[in-house]
């Protein structure tokens, strides 16, 4: 099609888009006017009933902990995936002797200070995910927040400019070990309120003092399940996404 | 409205059409990141820390250190195609 077939046929589409939105727009209550019953009853409800002071988690963890299971599962299934893809389509022409060379393998410009900032960071952001997963109930975040964090704290070694550092601390089978834990957590401690108290899900530990770190039931738990599970699934994405960038040799290249 | 919302709802438009402009995949893989900035400045402003600390990690460094993977894995396969060419 040429330019001018294809700029027409977006002058088209994009005036009913226009419109549409305008229509759409016109529709939507004013900026900051709530109306949403939903939201006013779990604010009042979640603290009452499970002591649970952010309400994020206790959407996701109780009233919706049926969805996060999906979502566990999308998680864990896009990650395999992933893995399954990129791993098939090196000819396994990588081999960590081979790579010895690279041990010390730098980024292009990475400097001494790069390197000392990033051992910093490590720990800093493995303290941080720690603690955001472990106040998933209380304070603004939760497994999937804290999850990712806790993952970004290893990845610090990579900016440090050893990778195969990287993998030697977190081999392959340990993330996948480490996601399916996860995961397989999570739907226990979902069994665990079938056997307990006769739903699947729902809670069956006690409740605890709202604000105390041990408090909201099973939210902690769920919190730390999610973050375990998350930590290896970010972890194993970027290893398969860098063992094809820096470790595989023109693997498919022959094909 | 306040102003920092405001701010950040420019940053997020002005940067977000940065990121579609910008020729090259490698300075836009880091215009991406920079809209990412913009967008958990929005959804902190907007009083959703959770989702904002999500997306700060997600795309302040989950998206970039795959986007860079992938970039350098293509050049990796362009200078070998290259080099198999000259031979």
């Amino acid at each position: 099609m040429s330019r001018r077939g294809r700029l027409s046929l977006f002058a088209v589409a994009g005036t009913g888009l226009l419109a549409v939105l305008l229509i759409g727009f016109h529709g939507l209550p004013r900026f900051g006017d709530y109306h949403g019953i939903y939201g006013l009853l779990v604010n009042r409800v979640e603290p009452a009933q499970r002591r649970a002071t952010d309400i994020v988690t206790a959407l996701n963890f109780d009233l919706r902990a049926f969805d996060t299971l999906g979502e566990e599962f999308i998680l864990f299934a896009s990650v395999a995936g992933v893995a399954v893809i990129l791993r098939h389509l090196r000819d396994e022409d990588q081999d960590l002797q081979r790579s010895q060379g690279i041990e010390d393998h730098r980024f292009a410009g990475a400097s001494e200070a790069l390197r000392a900032g990033s051992l910093v960071l490590i720990p800093l952001l493995v303290a941080l995910g720690a603690y955001v997963v472990f106040h998933g109930a209380l304070t603004p975040g939760g497994g999937f927040q804290g999850g990712i964090v806790l993952a970004a704290g290893p990845l610090a070694i990579l900016a440090a400019g050893r990778y195969l550092a990287l993998k030697r601390l977190a081999p392959e089978w340990a993330l996948e070990a480490l996601e399916a834990t996860g995961g397989a957590c999570y739907a226990l401690i979902g069994l665990g309120g079938l056997i307990f108290a006769g739903v699947y899900l729902r809670n069956f530990l006690p409740l605890g003092d709202s604000g105390q770190l041990l408090s909201a039931g099973m939210m902690p738990l769920n919190s730390i399940a999610v973050g375990l599970e998350v930590t290896g699934a970010f972890l194993l994405t970027w290893t398969e996404f860098l063992d094809q960038a820096l470790v595989v040799r023109r693997g498919e290249l022959r094909r | 409205m306040t102003a920092l919302q405001l701010v950040a709802l420019l940053a997020v438009g002005v940067i977000g059409t940065a990121v579609v402009f910008v020729p090259e995949a490698l300075r836009q893989a880091f215009m991406l990141g920079f809209y990412g900035l913009a967008l958990t400045l929005l959804f902190f402003c907007f009083q959703a820390p959770d989702v904002a600390l999500s997306e700060i990690v997600v795309s302040g460094l989950g998206l970039p250190v795959i986007v860079l993977a992938a970039l350098r894995k293509i050049r990796t396969q362009e200078h070998a195609r290259e080099d198999g060419d000259a031979e």
